[in-house]
């Protein structure tokens, strides 16, 4: 499957159905990572019901230091 | 105490996290300067580097109030979205509103702070806008139901120092939410004279992490913010144009 990851294409294995899969395929479950599918921000609770379909636009956000 | 919305906090100093030379600088400075409410920014994370270690993680983030920004927002709309995305980590309510106008100053673009307040404040953030330091912007923003103000005392990074005391004292008069003097502290005197002026905080970032000593400016910064509320408290005499003895005048044994 391709998804849009932060503005790239990203070709992702087939096991990766949720937000939650996707998370786990990059190693950041454990981060503090915030998620937006098309638009829309995702609350935590929902990565795992959040469902991925080829061509999704997805950016993945999280905190750096600043002022 | 310092008073922001919901949140009580006895520090007065609220501190950036950007541009430390290391994270084991940035902890220790953090620790030092016994700061209770951190700022930081919402950026793309890099997928493919996610194994190098985040600020956070070094930080113990249960200790403190966070305070995440908009900066890199050029429009209200962009400044909202991130800050429904910071939100959206189950972490803070709080959101510092940073819409720049001007690349080259970094002042922030009055319209867009006013219209990107006004609509965090509908969807129950806690907004504390940073604004210039105009004092009919800061009431407008405070009518608004902005949570504080945070009007610059200079250019952000610059280390300019407070080149407008006048307008901050005249918005720290007529404010009924706490004022924080955000940008353009350079040392801990510029820190302490905003206390003096009354302010209820200070936000600093590049005033310390920039310093030779991070560690050390840290520790300068906190004492300097204490020093300048306890002065602001105790009430400073008013200035003269002559000399006034604080010696006896009666009773010299000489002449």
């Amino acid at each position: 499957m391709e998804l849009v990851i932060n503005g790239d294409k990203v070709e992702v294995p087939s096991t990766v159905e949720t937000v939650t899969n996707l998370l786990q395929n990059f190693e950041v479950d454990q981060k503090v990572v915030i998620v937006e599918l098309n638009g829309t921000i995702l609350e935590k609770k929902s990565h795992q019901e959040s469902r991925l379909s080829d061509g999704d636009r997805i950016e993945l956000v999280h905190f750096v230091g600043g002022g | 105490m310092l008073k922001i919305g919901p949140y009580q906090f006895s520090s007065r100093l609220l501190l950036g996290t950007g541009k430390y030379p290391n994270f084991d600088v940035q902890k220790k400075a953090v620790d030092v300067s016994e700061t209770e409410i951190l700022t930081f920014s919402v950026r793309r994370m890099n997928i493919f580097e996610a194994s190098q270690p985040n600020f956070l993680e070094k930080l113990d983030v249960e200790k403190y109030t966070l305070l995440p920004n908009t900066a890199g927002a050029k429009t209200a709309e962009e400044a909202v979205r991130t800050a429904k995305l910071a939100k959206a980590s189950g972490l803070c309510d709080m959101i510092k509103v940073e819409v720049i106008g001007c690349q080259k100053t970094l002042l922030p673009d009055p319209v867009e702070t006013l219209k990107a307040s006004e609509e965090l404040i509908k969807e129950g953030f806690i907004v504390l806008p940073y604004t210039s330091d105009d004092v009919l912007l800061a009431r407008r923003l405070e009518e608004l139901g902005c949570h504080a103000i945070m009007p610059g005392a200079s250019p952000i990074g610059s280390g300019q120092g407070i080149i407008n005391p006048l307008n901050l004292s005249f918005i720290i008069e007529q404010s009924n939410v706490p004022v924080i003097v955000d940008a353009g502290i350079g040392s801990p005197s510029d820190a302490a004279i905003a206390m003096e002026l009354g302010a209820d905080g200070v936000l600093l970032n590049t005033a310390v992490s920039g310093a030779k000593d991070p560690v050390k400016m840290a520790e300068a910064m906190k004492l300097s913010i204490q020093a300048g509320r306890l002065g602001y408290e105790a009430g400073r005499i008013p200035k003269k144009r002559y000399a006034t003895a604080s010696s006896p005048v009666e009773g010299l044994s000489i002449g």
